[in-house]
């Protein structure tokens, strides 16, 4: 199994939550101390330079008005790393195109980190969590149409080579398109898109992406690879793990007191997220029925901020405790959704510090890596 | 008020329109502010007691139909100048409220159907600079803020705003209404900007009726409206925010009816 360090790269140091609205949005970025921030941000950057030393893979995102991540560019970042590391594959998961105005502008930023990287680029094509919506402008309504045209306009322009197409769609216009340079990988940089239900993954297993789920448990991690595996085998094509990912919480020590107590500091990622419900459930972000339903106050079944942390923990969630605990853990999680490929790390999180993110990459990477290569996929 | 299900729908320009018909007499055209037609009965029944009322339910609001091609106000005006055709309607008393007060000022700018304009609360000019905020931001606001800001008596607002007291189907009705209302609104927000100097060309006599109390867009914004179009004339509605014909229906349709008799 391949697995990547994730980090949101949040600033954790607000004041309690009871003082405002939404940690997103509308929380003042006058709570940052500049200084802070910057010596974070190179803690970061160390971190992912460790995963390349350890092996690891590097996996970063973007968020925008948040203190749960201070990524709001990750295309910077993937081009800072792909300068500091050597080894290491970068996914940037990823690139929220239903928010970004000029896909032109995103196949250019990716074609330049695939080329930095010399094809170590995974380009991360995700339509982005509704509180981005606000923090973008970006209209809650066709975002899936828009994604799927600026998806379409982005592959031409890595594709084509013998000078300026024409696009003139229905949400993108450009009409002399010929990006310099183009990428690396030939014929394209890999491309991973997320989801999280299975009505969503017809359409990634029709282009063979890799899909990638965040967080959504055993049994949803199990649905919307079944989703993905069913619709591969309706195309008469085969799935292969490597086109599998799942994101969970995974914290690794000498023990499994120490594994718990580190995975709970990663819970921050889970319970430091108050957002209201008009930048959680903007309209035409979901379904009118689910909208309904979140007025009813039903939780979608793909809901688990209210669950305990062994409930996490037994849904698969969160993997934690010492490397033979993690190791059997994800062997169980591997057979229950049918297996996968990819395990995305979320391995830092609010105040987990420097010394206990590193120590549990390294046992991570040393001591549960190496049992689990029996299930590396044959796609990378 | 029809229940909804009795409301047939119209065919008229590829949209299938949900289109209500009350009362006699001479025609009104009422267009429904960007929260729909919930709350809306008393107002249109006062009107129905003098005009016949046409109340369509806008492109993607109500039952109405929402074609994928629809994605401006400009789409809802073309389908209200089919509608005034088809039914062959001339002096058209129009009255708009809110989102339906711009549909109604881009309808009176180009169908000389129109015999006279009445806008309530209505949106859809630019007044100030970039960073002013003409309009609340709806889309960002809790429930408990829209009660404060959209209506003169938090209390009515707060009863107004609470989602899960309405019925499944008024629920499903709600979900397609705010959708709709953020495809025709989101950007720019609520407005084109070009209205306000196009607006001179409005022929029709005027109405502009805005709550004292609304906090969504001010009554400044509604004198800034009203003297845009030539001619108009500027009326608060005390005691009222945002949404005048909900929380003063006999007031604003007194209001419109005396303004149409004179």
């Amino acid at each position: 199994m391949q697995a990547w360090h994730f980090s949101e790269t949040a600033y954790p140091y607000l004041p309690d939550e009871s003082t405002y609205e939404s940690v997103r949005v509308t929380l003042p970025n006058g709570l940052i101390d500049p200084a802070k921030a910057a010596d974070l941000w190179h803690r970061y950057l160390d971190e992912w330079a460790y995963a390349d030393e350890l092996g690891l893979g590097i996996m970063l995102n973007e968020h925008h008005s948040t203190a749960t991540c201070m990524d709001p560019c990750a295309p910077l970042i993937a081009a800072v790393l792909a300068r500091e590391t050597r080894r290491s594959d970068i996914l940037l998961l990823g690139n929220p195109i239903a928010n970004r105005r000029d896909p032109v502008r995103v196949a250019e930023e990716m074609a330049l980190v695939d080329l930095l990287s010399r094809g170590r680029l995974i380009c991360g094509l995700v339509r982005g969590v509704p509180y981005e919506i606000s923090a973008t402008n970006s209209m809650p309504l066709r975002m899936s149409e828009r994604f799927w045209e600026a998806h379409d306009l982005i592959l031409k322009a890595w594709t084509t080579h013998d000078g300026p197409f024409s696009w003139q769609g229905r949400y993108f216009e450009h009409r002399q398109v010929n990006i310099w340079p183009r990428p690396y990988t030939q014929p394209h940089p890999r491309v991973w898109i997320t989801s999280l239900t299975p009505s969503s993954v017809a359409r990634v297993a029709d282009h063979g992406y890799t899909v990638a789920t965040f967080l959504v448990g055993r049994d949803g991690a199990r649905r919307v690879f079944d989703a993905y595996r069913a619709r591969r085998t309706e195309l008469g094509l085969p799935t292969d793990d490597g086109q599998l990912a799942y994101a969970a919480l995974v914290y690794v020590g000498d023990t499994d007191e120490e594994g718990l107590a580190g995975a709970q500091k990663l819970m921050w990622y889970i319970r430091a997220n108050k957002v209201p419900p008009q930048f959680n459930n903007p309209p035409g972000y979901s379904p009118a029925a689910a909208r309904v339903a979140a007025w009813r106050g039903q939780l979608p079944a793909s809901a688990f901020a209210h669950r305990t942390f062994e409930e996490l923990i037994e849904n698969g969630v969160v993997f934690a405790g010492n490397p033979d605990t993690v190791t059997a853990a994800l062997r169980r999680f591997y057979g229950d959704v049918g297996g996968f490929g990819h395990l995305m790390i979320m391995g830092q999180a609010g105040h987990l510090e420097h010394d206990e993110t590193i120590k549990s990459m390294r046992l991570y990477a040393e001591e549960v890596h190496p049992r689990l290569q029996d299930l590396v996929p044959a796609v990378a | 008020m029809a229940a909804a299900d009795d409301v047939p729908l119209r065919p008229v320009g590829g949209i299938e329109l949900e289109l209500r018909e009350l009362g006699a007499g001479r025609p009104l055209l009422f267009l429904h502010p960007e929260t729909g037609l919930h709350g809306h009965g008393p107002v249109l029944d006062l009107l129905a007691g003098h005009r016949r009322v046409l109340v369509p339910s806008h492109p993607g609001f109500g039952r109405s139909s929402l074609p994928d091609w629809v994605d401006e106000v400009d789409d809802v005006v073309y389908a209200y100048l089919d509608l005034l055709d088809e039914l062959d309607l001339t002096d058209v008393a129009l009255v708009g409220c809110s989102l339906g007060g711009w549909i109604a000022c881009e309808l009176a700018l180009r169908s000389p159907r129109i015999g006279a304009l009445a806008l309530v609360g209505s949106l859809g000019i630019r007044v100030g600079g970039p960073e002013d905020r003409d309009i609340h931001d709806v889309f960002a606001s809790s429930p408990a803020e829209l009660a404060r800001l959209a209506f003169h008596d938090e209390a009515e607002g707060a009863r107004f705003f609470d989602y899960p007291s309405r019925t499944d189907e008024e629920l499903a009705i709600t979900a397609r209404d705010q959708e709709a209302a953020v495809l025709y609104g989101w950007e720019p927000y609520f407005c084109d900007p070009k209205l306000r100097r196009r607006l001179r060309r409005v022929a029709a006599p005027t109405l502009v009726l805005w709550g004292a109390s609304d906090g969504i867009a001010s009554p400044d914004y509604g004198r800034a409206l009203a003297a845009a179009i030539p001619g108009a004339r500027f009326e608060l509605v005390e005691r009222a925010g945002h949404f005048p014909q909900l929380e003063r229906p006999d007031a604003v349709a007194t209001a419109v009816l005396s303004f149409l008799e004179a």
